[in-house]
């Protein structure tokens, strides 16, 4: 089911969490939230879902306009960064509460638990207490549970916010995986970009309360319409009035006139890849991304002053009311 | 030897911890003891001094008999309707934000703050068919309250309010609204939420409220005795009856009394204690994994950090 926002705001006191925002989702997509805390992304999420009213604006979902329609009349699954397992209830009576609430008869409520802890893996777990099961496994019970009531729409409001980084990694997978499998059309909100990449189909950029950019990762990340989603979707250096990506720093010993000076501060090895770390002569921070054979022809060590030339950059015109972007390919 | 004095001194530091310790202990249990377990057991002992027959004869009197029957009716009266009201308040101070919820939340405490003898008497200033407010109007109506079972109910009520809502405002607060907002995206309403989230998520609050509401409502001389009038074998329960017997010289029998009186709160501690550990139980569940090739369950995250 596809969801449309049309120019929601959401206020709290003084606080303005959502300011005019208008969204898309195509239908079976997996769309990612994508923005620092306090941008509005899980407002946005909580008003689809309807666990938020929003002061303006309208939510429809498959054409239909749900913005008055209470929560429980929506048929949203939702997922909590914290699981919100029901704790008082084994793995089976978790999974199956939506469907006793709609009075399914017992012998497809039994059908269908099992059929979805077939699915999140989780069928050796069935009699256990939410508090006897890891992170990861709560937050895969919790989807069952979201998914056990057939959905129009999955809202996850960072789903792996709580997990340490190898089972952030699994269940990132597992999702993909899940979601081809299940094609629910599904957002999910994160703060982490590389999340956001290695997920979605569509990223939605968020910052201040708005939405900045929305687009494929590779379009997010290779035509950024704005300085916030250069420097928040991937790594920006700033030289100058430039804004670099790390892989797009030259490096060299001449001396010419475009070239800015810096000093190198600390070179790491990251297998493959090499960061080298470094101060440019306006005091700015740079940093640069090589191969270690790059490295290795140039010869470079910590202290050493370098010249510095972006292969590709781009100039951001920020103050007019539509933002330029330009790419610069130097040579 | 610099190994041996470490090690000395290692050992004096263990053995301060241990004198601390046992210190400690000795301090809490002789306070315990003389405040508490000695004059408890005491009682026990004074009622059953002169055999079992002399203290069952002091308390199976139709005037014990009646104070006996009338304690148990303000616990099963006021106990109930505090612990509906307690949970809809504490839900209220919690759940919502509005004007006077400070007001509110004051005002629970009351009965603990007032002294319960200015509590019976306030009861009589409203409620006295002489002069009380609408005592007159109520008697009118054919509603007496002073001097009958229904003030006492009144009073008894009054001292036991607090208790429930303060044992459930810190467990509701705890256990945060992500449960009670995922039953409704589920498609729960407002009551089968509170059915089935809310109020299975707060039993052992509620349970240790209805604990001390019923110990406190058991026990209570002061307001009750104010609104009752202390008529012999109508308005006088089992504290009333206990300090008659022991006023007019009758040790043997107030003893007896007493202990009818401290086993009936026995009885509903113990109750709630059996009915927690049931619980506990059913919930603890299996502690190992056991089914083969099966994870073992790394409990990483505690229960306590998983709400906000």
């Amino acid at each position: 089911m596809s969801i449309k926002v049309e120019n929601v705001r959401k206020q709290f006191g003084d606080f303005v969490a959502l300011d005019d925002v208008s969204l898309e989702v195509r239908d079976g997509s997996l769309t990612a939230l994508l923005g620092p805390s306090g941008s509005g992304k899980s407002t946005l999420l909580r008003v689809i879902a309807g666990l938020e009213e929003p002061d303006d604006g309208r939510v429809l979902i498959s054409g239909a306009d749900m913005t008055r329609v209470a929560v429980q009349n929506r048929n949203v699954g939702f997922c909590f960064q914290h699981y919100a397992a029901f704790k008082h209830m084994t793995v089976r009576d978790n999974v199956a509460f939506g469907l006793q609430i709609r009075k399914r008869p017992k012998q497809e409520i039994k059908d269908r638990v099992h059929e979805l802890l077939e699915l999140v893996q989780l069928e050796g777990w069935i009699d256990r207490y939410p508090s006897q099961l890891s992170g990861g496994q709560r937050q895969r019970m919790a989807l069952a549970r979201a998914l056990a009531v057939e959905p129009k729409v999955l809202l996850l409001d960072e789903p792996f916010g709580a997990l340490d980084a190898r089972v952030r990694m699994e269940l990132r997978q597992w999702l993909r995986r899940l979601h081809d499998e299940v094609h629910v059309t599904t957002i999910f909100v994160t703060h982490d970009q590389e999340e956001a990449m290695d997920v979605a189909e569509q990223i939605v950029v968020m910052n201040d309360g708005a939405i900045e950019q929305a687009g494929s990762p590779t379009d997010l990340y290779d035509h950024p319409e704005t300085e916030f989603v250069m420097s928040f979707v991937g790594t920006a250096n700033r030289i100058g009035s430039l804004l670099v990506r790390p892989h797009d720093v030259q490096l060299s010993h001449l001396r010419t006139d475009s070239a800015d000076e810096a000093m190198i501060d600390r070179i790491v090895h990251l297998g493959f890849e090499v960061r080298i770390e470094m101060t440019l002569a306006d005091g700015n921070p740079l940093i640069a991304q090589l191969t270690r054979a790059q490295v290795e022809e140039l010869e470079l060590a910590d202290g050493q002053i370098v010249y510095v030339l972006p292969s590709r950059a781009r100039v951001f015109d920020g103050n007019g009311s539509s933002p330029r972007t330009e790419e610069l390919t130097l040579a | 030897m610099a190994v041996s004095s470490t090690d000395a001194g290692t050992k004096n530091i263990v053995q301060g911890g241990r004198l601390a310790r046992y210190g400690l202990r000795t301090v809490a249990l002789t306070y315990l003891s003389l405040l508490l377990l000695i004059p408890v057991a005491l009682v026990f002992y004074k009622a059953f001094e002169e055999g079992f027959s002399v203290a069952w004869e002091a308390v199976s009197t139709p005037e014990a008999q009646h104070a006996i029957y009338l304690t148990v009716l303000m616990v099963v009266i006021a106990v109930p309707i505090n612990t509906v009201f307690g949970i809809a308040c504490a839900i209220v101070l919690v759940r919502h934000n509005f004007r006077g919820k400070a007001l509110l939340n004051a005002a629970i405490d009351m009965p603990f703050a007032i002294s319960p003898v200015v509590i019976g008497l306030s009861l009589v200033l409203l409620y006295s068919t002489r002069d009380g407010w609408f005592g007159q109007d109520l008697a009118a109506a054919g509603i007496e309250v002073i001097f009958t079972p229904v003030g006492m109910v009144l009073a008894t009520m009054f001292v036991s309010l607090p208790f429930v809502v303060r044992e459930v405002v810190p467990v509701l607060q705890e256990i945060g609204d992500d449960q009670e907002q995922a039953a409704s995206t589920l498609g729960a309403g407002r009551w089968q939420t509170f059915w089935r989230i809310t109020l299975p998520s707060i039993r052992w609050g509620v349970t240790y409220g209805v604990i001390l509401a019923t110990a406190r409502a058991l026990g209570e001389f002061g307001a009750v005795s104010v609104v009752s009038g202390r008529i012999s074998g109508s308005t006088e329960t089992l504290p009333l009856y206990l300090r008659k017997l022991f006023d007019t010289f009758d040790v043997a029998g107030a003893y007896a009394a007493a202990v009818v009186l401290a086993l009936l709160a026995l009885v509903v501690l113990f109750a709630m204690n059996f009915i927690q550990r049931r619980d506990r139980a059913i919930l603890a569940g299996p502690s190992v994994a056991t089914e083969p090739g099966a994870l073992v369950p790394h409990l990483d995250v505690p229960d306590g950090k998983e709400n906000r």
